[in-house]
């Protein structure tokens, strides 16, 4: 069949249909995103709703329904917002600062590389950066002790929320610039032209075209940085050890536990916790996706 | 020669044999058949004819896999050199150095009946105790020299080295630490930290439960512990930072809850380095042995043991400051290695242990109330 569809350069042969083949790039992908994604996903929920020994009960999930889970996940809510508003707000006037300058000029070209290694940096190394500059025994810190200034007068706080906002903003802003740049660059000379041309203000300009126009990206990236900090571990886990801060951390004691409180099926209740939020998180981003391309393309 | 025992010159094979016949139980001491049975079923060296029948059959197996052993931690480097040394045609291939025990018996029943599975685990007690199903009982030579409390008793699993929980401190950065209580001082702000999270890492555990100890509370309750940490995180003095050499070395945590052996390690880091060990809070804490009951080399994995229990084997992790089982025997029997003896911290007072009821309760306690204590 197949060998018939190369003879005949892929014509039909006596008006038949021609074989649909075009489905057949798809397959790794599929493949792959069916092994990585959507079995393990299975397997959480499954695992979420599992009796020890067999059989289906919601021992897991209502465990979840407890005050420790409750405050991790409102610590997860309000590092994910913050460290995305942060990071979507200064990445953003970033984002416009590079691309109103010249096209293809060195300053562009030396920010955008710089955001592509920092938007990947996290973990420990990023978190033992932070400690080892603005720690209790930072460099920086004991340069402006010195100075008598001392940024921890009222105690520690980069072993914190705050100082996990501050640590997140370090990828949260050049992840924002990456995804970001392309909607600005969309913008076209021609649209304000247009405005002046018809009499509009800069500000009419902005409130009637450009923000319109840029909203749905602002707000979808907003929303991937959201997503990126929420299911964030490595450097939280360097940062702050104790008490499962949030989510991903408590996932990590349920799983590995040494003394005694490892539980596999309740490490996956709570992350079916956060595949649902991730899951609204992305849907939100496809449906805000779908009205940015209606203009950027 | 490894005739430290008094006991077992008793029981002396008649064979031509040198070696040291185990010491079993009168009761279960089975009748030494020379080389029957095969290795997989022996239930101490004797049952094969002695060690230098197991070598022999070691030889023939020619490999022992090991698993989570670090090179540094109770000096586990110098110990497979050793046994390389002593026992040579056995090449011992180490697994996953920096696993955790659970790692470990997950690595047996993950890969049963390969021959990668690992032949032997040296575990925390709570690992242990759980899964001595999956390990075949062995009686190492020097058993007798290992107190009852500190092994099953038919050999599925058997103490190994351990040590005391205790605050390693940077005396360059903070006062010299007398009391647990010392840490509540406007000293000590922003500065003490535990090795993990308690409702995590049993070391921390141990650490909180010291601390509870020292304020007066009971192995059988750790909340003593936990308003402790609840008053050094509202004091300002507690850093939630996972303690590392790396931030230990930095300063960022200069007061360190951990095991004795494991913070000694600082020493090489910071030169300062000064461990405590409060003596109305001396909380002990052992790792155990046991020889995975489908060991793909089951007399190397015996051989391993008989080296680990011998005085060669002992003195090593004496050496790497962690402390042996057989150290008070070794010590009466004197073949107890005196300098590294000498360095280890100074403990007074009488060590108490954990009960596997006594971690569990505190692991239920700790994982209701750690994360309101500390944040």
């Amino acid at each position: 069949m197949v060998a018939d569809v190369v003879a005949t350069g892929g014509r039909p042969k006596r008006g038949g249909r021609r074989l649909r083949l075009n489905w057949l790039g798809a397959v790794p992908f599929l493949a792959y995103t069916s092994i990585f994604l959507l079995l393990p996903t299975v397997i959480v929920v499954a695992g979420a709703f599992a009796k020890p020994g067999g059989g289906v009960s919601f021992v897991n999930m209502k465990a979840v329904f407890s005050q420790v889970v409750w405050i991790g996940f409102e610590h997860s809510f309000i590092v994910s917002g913050a460290s995305a508003a942060i990071g979507a707000t200064f990445g953003a006037a970033l984002t416009y600062s590079i691309a109103t300058g010249k096209p293809g000029s060195r300053f562009r070209r030396v920010v955008t590389s710089i955001c592509g290694v920092l938007a990947q940096f996290g973990g420990v190394t990023l978190a033992f950066a932070f400690i080892a500059t603005i720690g209790g025994a930072g460099f920086v810190t004991l340069f402006l002790q010195q100075h008598g200034i001392d940024i921890y007068a009222s105690g520690v706080w980069l072993y914190d929320i705050p100082g996990l906002v501050l640590v997140y903003s370090y990828f949260q802003i050049p992840l924002m610039v990456l995804v970001f740049l392309p909607a600005i660059d969309g913008l076209r000379p021609q649209w304000r032209e247009a405005t002046e041309s018809l009499g509009g203000s800069t500000f009419a300009y902005w409130r009637m075209v450009a923000a319109p126009i840029l909203t749905p990206a602002f707000l979808g990236a907003l929303l991937l940085l959201f997503a990126n900090a929420f299911s964030a571990y490595a450097t939280v886990f360097a940062l702050i050890n104790q008490g499962g801060t949030v989510l991903p951390l408590q996932i990590g004691n349920a799983l590995s536990s040494e003394v005694g409180l490892a539980s596999a099926d309740y490490a996956k209740a709570l992350a079916f916790l956060m595949i649902i939020v991730v899951a609204l998180v992305m849907t939100l981003y496809a449906l805000v996706q779908r009205r940015t391309a209606r203009w950027l393309k | 020669m490894r005739t430290k025992n008094p006991y077992a010159r008793l029981s002396l094979a008649a064979g031509a044999l040198l070696a040291v016949a185990a010491c079993s139980p009168p009761s279960s001491s089975p009748a030494p058949s020379g080389s029957a049975g095969g290795a997989a079923t022996a239930k101490s060296a004797s049952d094969v004819g002695g060690v230098a029948a197991l070598y022999a059959l070691a030889q023939k197996e020619g490999a022992l896999n090991v698993i989570a052993l670090p090179p540094d931690w109770a000096n586990y480097g110098a110990i497979i050199t050793g046994f390389q040394a002593k026992y040579p045609g056995i090449k011992v291939n180490s697994a996953n150095p920096n696993g955790s025990s659970q790692d470990e018996v997950n690595a047996i029943q993950q890969q049963a009946g390969t021959d990668r599975a690992p032949d032997v685990v040296d575990v925390g007690m709570k690992v242990a105790l759980a899964n001595t199903t999956l390990f075949a009982p062995y009686q190492v030579s020097t058993w007798s020299d290992i107190l009852a409390s500190q092994k099953e008793s038919t050999g599925l699993w058997y103490q190994d080295y351990g040590g005391y929980m205790s605050i390693g401190y940077d005396s360059s950065k903070v006062p010299t630490i007398t009391s647990v209580a010392d840490l509540l001082k406007p000293a000590f702000k922003g500065k003490v930290a535990l090795n993990g999270d308690p409702t995590k890492a049993n070391a921390a555990l141990n650490g909180v439960m010291m601390a509870g100890l020292a304020q007066g509370g009971t192995l059988d309750d750790i909340s003593k512990g936990v308003d402790f940490f609840h008053q050094l995180k509202k004091l300002g003095n507690f850093v939630p930072v996972q303690a590392t050499t790396a931030t230990v070395k930095n300063g960022t945590t200069p007061v360190v809850f951990d095991w004795d052996y494991l913070s000694a390690t600082h020493g090489t880091d910071v030169p300062g380095w000064k461990i405590f060990v409060p003596s109305n809070a001396v909380l002990g804490g052992y790792y155990a042995q046991a020889i995975n009951a489908n060991a793909p080399h089951p007399a190397a994995a015996r051989l391993w043991e008989e080296y680990l229990y011998s005085v060669e084997g002992q003195n090593l992790w004496l050496k790497g400051g962690a402390r042996p089982v057989e150290m008070a025997a070794m010590t009466t029997a004197g073949t107890i290695d005196a300098t590294a003896a000498a360095a280890l911290p100074q403990v007074a007072g009488t060590p108490v242990f954990l009960s596997p009821a006594q971690a569990t309760a505190a692991g239920a306690f700790l994982s209701a109330n750690w994360a309101k204590a500390i944040s």
